[in-house]
């Protein structure tokens, strides 16, 4: 049992704790887990979070930034105010949990839909867009020489990544070649600022609650770049959910979302953001075709994952409607 | 030729029994992947109802297009290789046409539901 293990981790760093209660894994693939737990404490009980590798898979991804640096971008962030977990502590061989880190529990929702339908979230929604920006232009800022090792990736590597991947799935698909086409021709060059930029920030990866942003998930795919590229791929219209006329992850308008980020003292170029919706709409649907190859090949030979396959189509037409939109 | 009933029959009647029967019976995480079964073999009838429909329309707008002969698959392939070389884009006749009226006939069988699929359908298909 994983409890046993914790309690005695959280014993030796949480001043006052006696042990763990009530764990439960929340996800979880072969390499990577994120387990709930409550810290059994005098003052009452504290929730956490796990996030780790197991023992025995040390490695990571080629894209993602790796636990430790996830963990300490989490901790930059909640220092400076961005909206995020606080950091408890980093896994050391003695914890003998495998590598990763333990955080706060902040309550709130993750699934899309349902802040995007429920009652509890109605005051909120509207404010969320141009929250967003704030936010997006707080990550923006966190102090570059306090960011751990990162992958640089300028918009023409991206490209060239991008093109990769789609010809190794060997599915040959018109639109996805007219993108490609498309994100050469117009692409803008270097940023003339590299900033940290988080990779995947969208609805589903952040905790909202009543009053708004409560905390952004997901650091794995940090990396140095264009801070356009989150502007770009929070209006992906895949994490709209069906609320297609809101850009901004079905919450609102890209004008309040630049607002957001230009009252926090930041600039936007708008034309820079459209590139990196369009890259991002081509990137999701070359991912949709790795998990259909994954579902292929296995180790995963689940339903959810051949179905993801068939979502791919979804990207098509969003690149359509983007690249050649049909009137009226 | 094979007997009868006809493969979108018979999935329509493993789906409706999934459905109906055993829906009701399921719960929590067995319930989410009892839907994903059943979208599965709905996803499965729309395509044996409309593929054939649809890739004879595809092959016929590649022909034109194209100006060479081949399989719905040889066709894409051979489209996609123009592209990639810069030799047709938005601007060549026919090509934007054609894009989207492949494209809508594969999220009918896909994702129906998709809201971008329905607003370009309520514009007329």
């Amino acid at each position: 049992m994983i409890e046993t293990e914790l309690s005695r981790s959280v014993q030796r760093w949480c001043r006052g704790a006696t042990g763990v209660t009530g764990a439960a894994k929340l996800s979880g693939g072969a390499s990577q887990e994120t387990w709930r737990f409550d810290i059994t404490h005098p003052d009452g009980p504290i929730g956490a979070i796990l996030r780790r590798s197991p023992k025995g898979y040390g490695a990571a991804p080629t894209r993602a930034a790796g636990l430790a640096a996830e963990a300490q971008l989490m901790q930059l962030a909640f220092e400076a105010g961005v909206p995020s977990p606080r950091v408890m502590h980093v896994l050391t061989p003695d914890d003998d949990l495998g590598t990763g880190f333990i955080m706060q529990r902040v309550e709130g929702e993750t699934i899309a839909r349902k802040i995007l339908r429920d009652d509890e979230f109605a005051a909120a929604r509207p404010l969320l867009a141009r929250q967003i920006g704030g936010v997006l232009a707080g990550l923006h800022q966190l102090p570059q020489d306090k960011l751990p090792e990162l992958r640089s990736r300028s918009a023409t590597q991206e490209i060239s990544e991008f093109d990769r991947d789609y010809r190794s799935l060997n599915w040959p698909k018109p639109v996805f070649e007219l993108a490609l086409r498309w994100l050469r021709d117009h692409d803008p060059g270097p940023s003339t600022e590299v900033t940290l930029v988080h990779g995947d920030f969208r609805n589903g990866n952040l905790i909202i609650g009543a009053d708004g942003v409560r905390a952004v998930l997901d650091w794995e795919l940090a990396h140095l770049g264009d801070p356009m590229e989150d502007l770009g791929w929070v209006c992906v219209n895949s994490w709209r959910f069906g609320e297609i006329d809101k850009p901004v992850g079905g919450f609102g308008s890209r004008e309040e979302l630049f607002a957001g980020y230009e009252a926090a003292g930041r600039k936007v170029d708008a034309a820079r953001v459209k590139f990196w919706e369009v890259m991002g709409t081509l990137r999701w649907g070359i991912m949709c075709g790795g998990m259909m190859q994954r579902f292929r090949e296995g180790p995963d030979h689940s339903m959810e994952r051949a179905m993801i396959g068939r979502r791919a189509s979804e990207t098509e037409i969003d690149l359509l409607r983007l690249l050649a939109p049909r009137g009226g | 030729m094979q007997d009868e009933p006809t493969p979108i029959e018979l999935t329509k009647a493993v789906a409706d029994f999934l459905r109906s029967d055993i829906t009701p019976l399921i719960s929590g995480h067995q319930a989410f992947k009892l839907r994903v079964a059943i979208n599965i073999l709905d996803l499965v009838t729309r395509q044996l109802t409309q593929e054939e429909g649809s890739d004879a329309r595809e092959v016929e707008r590649l022909r034109a297009l194209l100006g060479v002969e081949g399989s719905v698959t040889e066709l894409n392939r051979a489209l996609a290789e123009r592209i990639a070389r810069g030799e047709v884009d938005l601007a060549t006749p026919g090509l934007a046409e054609h894009l989207w009226a492949t494209t809508m006939d594969k999220l009918a069988v896909d994702q129906p539901n998709y809201a971008s699929y329905k607003r370009e359908l309520s514009r007329g298909g």
